[in-house]
């Protein structure tokens, strides 16, 4: 062993949970480095060459008001844009784009590279050390050691990585990447309960081999929204198209009958999959009356013939996966270039965490994106930054980071890996959040930008422009509440053309926006008034006012949620010594500590009954000190 | 830090104070075995720690000088499985006042602190023994009067209620997981969900909500009673009705109109009908202060009532100014009363029942005492409708109404928005809220209110 020197945070694994979380602490001012098995791996997808989706998108939102750089590199990369569910409110719009795999690992890899405080070194980080329960420093597979305070351990599907395809597994990282064989086992030994999770990934296929002609084309959305508050939309263009086909009943039956080749289906595997991203054995499976699967087509960049096959994630053999692909419309000649894979790693129980991200275990040790039990690049992405920033300010002696589920998704996210746990790598979806309309993907600059700035993660600015961009929704907001629209027989005329009700006195605009039927937009020619503003604006107008009654709600729903975080609860209690509680709660509130009835109530195993008796205590306790 | 739990153990008598074959006390709580041991010498010479749980021991009480005072049994239940989830011993002696009063003072002596009402009920709710609901029937079960009552109550601690609602959880649960899908999957092919079918489902709902609540009346009845006003031109005889029902001279009656200056309340028992009866000042404009007020009472009581008693005077013949009173009051099953039959008649029911739509009219002579099972009847046929069985789970307190009141408004809401062409993001906010109401009500999300309310009735404390 040599000495390499001292650092004040070291991130494990630069994925998107490690780049996040190495910029945000070098950003703030700390000496950090990110380490990488292969250099040529930072920011890689190895799954799904594409950011955001549902829910997704609000998170990759919500790191770019807090300042990382997750939504920059997917404008700065993105080939093709949607915003899906538009038809269905704006509480579940998300953004979603296609991205050039190798271009975003590229501008990625870049930007860690050019980033002041920040040292990037391909290395395998064998062994955590510590000393009376506190971080001391890392040791790498060649002997160096590099002493810290604060770790961040962001492996994704390395830590001790195995593929399966069939009857074959092999140790290996993903896409073929060397796996991290030493770590596990360290962190075992340092206490950390790991387990075992597993995901999947489908084949990638050449361009040449698909029939494109008979197939559904999807295109980019005509205007295209940026995810980046400091991106420009007006010089951003879609380049490519994706394709839809579906599965059919022979796809179907070939998978069945080769089942028992299936290393999940065998028992080979003992990680436990993601329930919301299955294969496509176990959705034949567990959906066996479905006709048929979806399935998108889609391209991995620009430099490249190679397309990914969304939807068709699998661990059968080889062989199968050739045979159930040539059934499918449109991939009847097609030949595969990577072969789908299933791979397992480990993983811990993010209950074991704060929510900080820091271990309750060891201090100075902190654990982001799949390390702590989830899925996804985004989930991973949003991990990373808060550990990141939770990392650099236990160096600076700063009060820790943390968002509750009202102010974010990223708070939600976090909530439920540390309080309640996961079963199954986690995903995010909108059906998560509760306050689903206030924590909206279009709000997220306002939400979230005070904080981010507030940090020092969001420049001046930035800051400014954001502030400047609701003074003017404020102004407007006003101005349509104010401003009446006398009723003609050319708006009533329109009003009926839009399946409307007339009007006979004059009514304010606001009021004509917040019918269903009408929009802020359509109705400029009646709105002589109206200043000339930018889009963002004019949406933010029009949100507001015709969602107000649920907004409404929803604010009073957190303000009943928040008075339950603030029943604090005593770090020192010894849940069993509350009479009542019954033994598993007991058990399960001294293992997580709760810091406030809000968290208990939403550890699994602990019962609105037993909330109520520790409400009761809490009275009780309040009443005598009185 | 505090001790809080239930360190303390409890001690009450559980069969009702009144003389009887037997009677019951029960001990709960950590020191239930020695605390009940100071108080019992078995025939066998076995010590009430060293007995099993769910068996019974013979043998002499003792009162807190430890004189011998009666013989009688101990049955042992040991924690979790008794009542409470704690270690309880019940006590099962001859059934006089003086008997079971002196060996819950020698309990209380022992160490046992005398248990609060419904005490033992909230051990048993926080030890998760039970429901919300169940926990709040059981308090129920505690006020019920008639047999009736107990009936639905026994049903409510079963779980009724709870059941009920459960199907209409579902109901809504499956809504929301139709949306859930369709906006977290938009890339899947999930069906979509269109207003349509979302308004046949809600529709649903919002049905088997109103239903629920139409149940609380019913509800309110078995618990509470019947409350009816008595009403009639002044000197007909109302009070001389109200205290025929009530057994005793509360009103004071005069042949004087206008004697009567307070609103009365009194419970009366007919049979299996429990009636609240207000008696009320005569209902004519006045201009006697005091009596106005009275007249203001009368008019709050008559808005409230369950029923109305229209006392008619069957001896003089029918006038005009006898309806005047009819229209003022508001719309509420009404049974007509004839009153005086024991004096010559002066018009026929059917005369009555010309001018004005009653639900029943009988003839009776309040003076007398004639005519009062027809009375019962009446007000059974109307009120007790056996129709409702206890198994289908009513809603029986304020709480549980609020509870669904919230649900359904939050569904109408919701049906209102997709009536009006409303994004469905929204929409599945207020089945949501509706959905949060239904839990609060079983007791599977917690809430301060909850606690609040449910737990000021069973008396928490110290």
């Amino acid at each position: 062993m040599y000495e390499m020197g001292s650092y004040d945070v070291i991130v494990v694994g630069a994925g998107h949970a490690g780049v996040e979380a190495a910029l945000a602490s070098a950003r703030l001012g700390c000496h950090t480095v990110l380490f990488t098995i292969s250099l040529d791996q930072i920011s890689n997808m190895p799954c799904n060459p594409s950011i955001g989706g549902t829910a997704k998108g609000h998170l990759v939102r919500e790191i770019d008001a807090l300042g990382g750089e997750m939504g920059r590199a997917a404008d700065a990369c993105f080939l093709q844009s949607r915003m899906l569910n538009r038809g269905k409110g704006v509480a579940v719009h998300s953004l979603r784009v296609q991205a050039d795999r190798v271009q975003y690992h590229n501008y990625m890899k870049q930007v860690c590279e050019k980033m002041p405080h920040l040292e990037v070194k391909q290395g395998e980080i064998a062994e955590v050390i510590t000393e009376n329960g506190s971080v001391k420093g890392v040791v790498s597979s060649l002997g160096g050691y590099y002493r810290t305070k604060a770790v961040i351990i962001s492996t994704g599907t390395y830590l001790n990585g195995r593929i399966h395809i069939g009857e074959v597994s092999y140790e290996s990282g993903p896409d073929a990447a060397l796996p991290s064989r030493t770590l596990g086992e360290n962190l075992r030994n340092l206490g950390l309960s790991l387990r075992r999770f597993k995901t999947g990934t489908p084949c990638r296929v050449h361009r040449r081999s698909v029939d494109f002609s008979v197939l559904e084309r999807q295109d980019g959305d005509e205007k295209i929204v940026p995810f980046s508050f400091s991106s420009d939309a007006s010089t951003m263009k879609n380049q490519v198209s994706c394709y839809i086909t579906y599965t059919n009943s022979e796809t179907h039956r070939i998978i069945r009958e080769n089942l028992h080749r299936s290393p999940l289906f065998s028992g080979q595997i003992e990680g436990i999959g993601p329930r919301y991203c299955p294969s496509i054995e176990t959705k034949i499976v567990r959906f066996s009356d479905k006709p048929r699967h979806q399935l998108f087509i889609e391209p991995m960049g620009l430099q490249t013939e190679e397309f990914y096959l969304q939807g068709m994630s699998s661990s059968l053999p080889e062989d199968v996966q050739l045979a159930f692909l040539r059934t499918i419309r449109g991939l009847e000649h097609v030949e595969i270039m990577r072969p789908a894979y299933a791979i397992e790693y480990d993983c811990v129980d993010p209950t074991e965490l704060r929510a900080t991200l820091e271990s309750k275990k060891i201090s100075g040790l902190f654990g982001a994106g799949q390390f702590n039990g989830s899925s996804g690049y985004e989930e991973a992405a949003a991990q990373g930054l808060i550990a990141g920033i939770n990392a650099a300010r236990k160096i600076q002696n700063l009060p820790p980071f943390m968002l509750d589920r009202a102010s974010s998704y990223i708070g939600t996210l976090i909530d439920d890996l540390v309080t309640k746990g996961c079963e199954d790598p986690y995903r995010m979806m909108t059906s998560r959040s509760e306050y689903r309309l206030i924590l909206r993907q279009d709000n997220a600059d306002f939400r979230l930008m005070p904080l981010g700035h507030e940090l020092g993660l969001v420049s001046d600015e930035k800051y400014q422009r954001m502030l400047e961009k609701y003074e003017k929704v404020e102004k407007e907001k006003k101005r349509v509440q104010m401003t009446t629209i006398p009723p003609t027989e050319l708006l009533n005329d329109f009003l009926k053309k839009h399946e409307t009700t007339p009007i006979s006195t004059g009514v304010k605009v606001a009021e004509l926006i917040r019918r269903p039927q009408l929009h802020y937009e359509i109705l400029k020619p009646f709105d002589p008034s109206r200043p000339n503003l930018e889009e963002e604006v004019t949406e933010q107008v029009e949100i507001q006012i015709k969602y107000d009654g649920y907004i409404e709600k929803q604010l009073a729903q957190i303000e009943r949620m928040r008075k339950l975080e603030n029943m604090k609860l005593p770090g020192n209690l010894d849940y069993s010594t509350v009479h009542g509680l019954r033994l598993e709660a007991a058990e399960k509130l001294n293992a997580h500590r709760p810091q406030n009835l809000g968290q208990a109530s939403r550890i699994s195993g602990v019962s609105p009954a037993d909330i109520s008796i520790l409400m009761i205590r809490d009275r009780t306790e309040r009443e005598e000190k009185l | 830090m505090s001790e809080y739990g239930n360190q303390r153990t409890i001690a009450a008598i559980s069969t009702p104070e009144a003389p009887g074959g037997i009677a019951v006390l029960r001990l709960s709580g950590e020191d239930a075995f020695s605390i009940g041991q100071r108080c019992f010498r078995s025939s066998s010479g076995k010590a009430i720690g060293d007995m099993a749980g769910y068996t019974c021991a013979y043998g002499t009480f003792l009162d807190a000088n430890g004189a011998d005072l009666d013989n009688g049994i101990v049955t042992v239940f040991r924690a979790p499985h008794s009542y409470t989830g704690e270690n309880v011993v019940e006590f099962s002696c001859h059934g006089g006042l003086y008997i079971t009063r002196c060996l819950l003072e020698s309990l209380l002596h022992a160490g046992a602190d005398a248990a609060q009402p419904g005490e033992f009920t909230q051990r048993a709710f926080l030890a998760g023994k039970m429901t919300l609901t169940q926990a709040e029937a059981v308090m129920d079960v505690i006020g019920a009067t008639g047999e009736r009552e107990l009936r639905f109550a026994h049903a409510e601690q079963r779980g009724a209620l709870f059941q009920r609602v459960q199907k209409i959880k579902d109901q809504m649960v499956h809504c929301l997981g139709d949306l859930a899908a369709w906006a977290d999957y938009p890339e899947e092919e999930i069906p979509a969900v269109t207003p349509e079918q979302l308004k046949t489902l809600l529709k649903a709902v919002e049905k088997a909500l109103k239903d629920t609540l139409s149940t609380y009346h019913y509800g309110k009845i078995l618990q509470s009673g019947v409350s009816a006003v008595i009403v009639g031109k002044p000197n007909v005889g109302k009070s001389t009705l109200f205290n025929l029902l009530s057994g005793c001279q509360r009103s004071i009656v005069t042949d004087i109109a206008g004697t009567t200056r307070d609103v009365v309340e009194e419970r009366v028992q007919l049979g299996d009908v429990t009636l609240r009866l207000w008696d009320t000042a005569g209902l004519r404009e006045t201009s006697d202060a005091i009596e106005k007020i009275g007249v203001e009472l009368a008019q709050n009581c008559l808005q409230n009532a369950d029923l109305i008693l229209a006392v008619f005077d069957g001896s003089m013949p029918l006038e005009l100014t006898d309806f005047d009173i009819l229209k003022q009051l508001p719309q509420k099953p009404m049974i007509a009363i004839v009153n005086k039959s024991d004096q010559k008649m002066q018009f026929s029911s059917a005369d009555l029942a010309e001018h004005c739509n009653f639900s029943q009219i009988l003839t009776m002579s309040a003076k007398c005492g004639d005519g009062l099972e027809l009375l019962q009847n009446a007000i059974e046929q109307l009120f007790y409708n056996d129709n409702i069985a206890p198994e289908s789970g009513i809603v029986s307190n304020t709480r549980q109404k609020k509870c669904i009141e919230e649900a359904l408004q939050q569904i109408r809401l919701a049906l209102d928005a997709l009536e009006q062409g409303k994004m469905l993001d929204g929409v599945t906010i207020l089945i949501e809220e509706g959905l949060e109401a239904i839990l609060t009500l079983t007791g599977e999300r917690v809430s301060e209110t909850v606690v609040d309310d449910v737990f000021s009735r069973f008396c928490v404390g110290k």
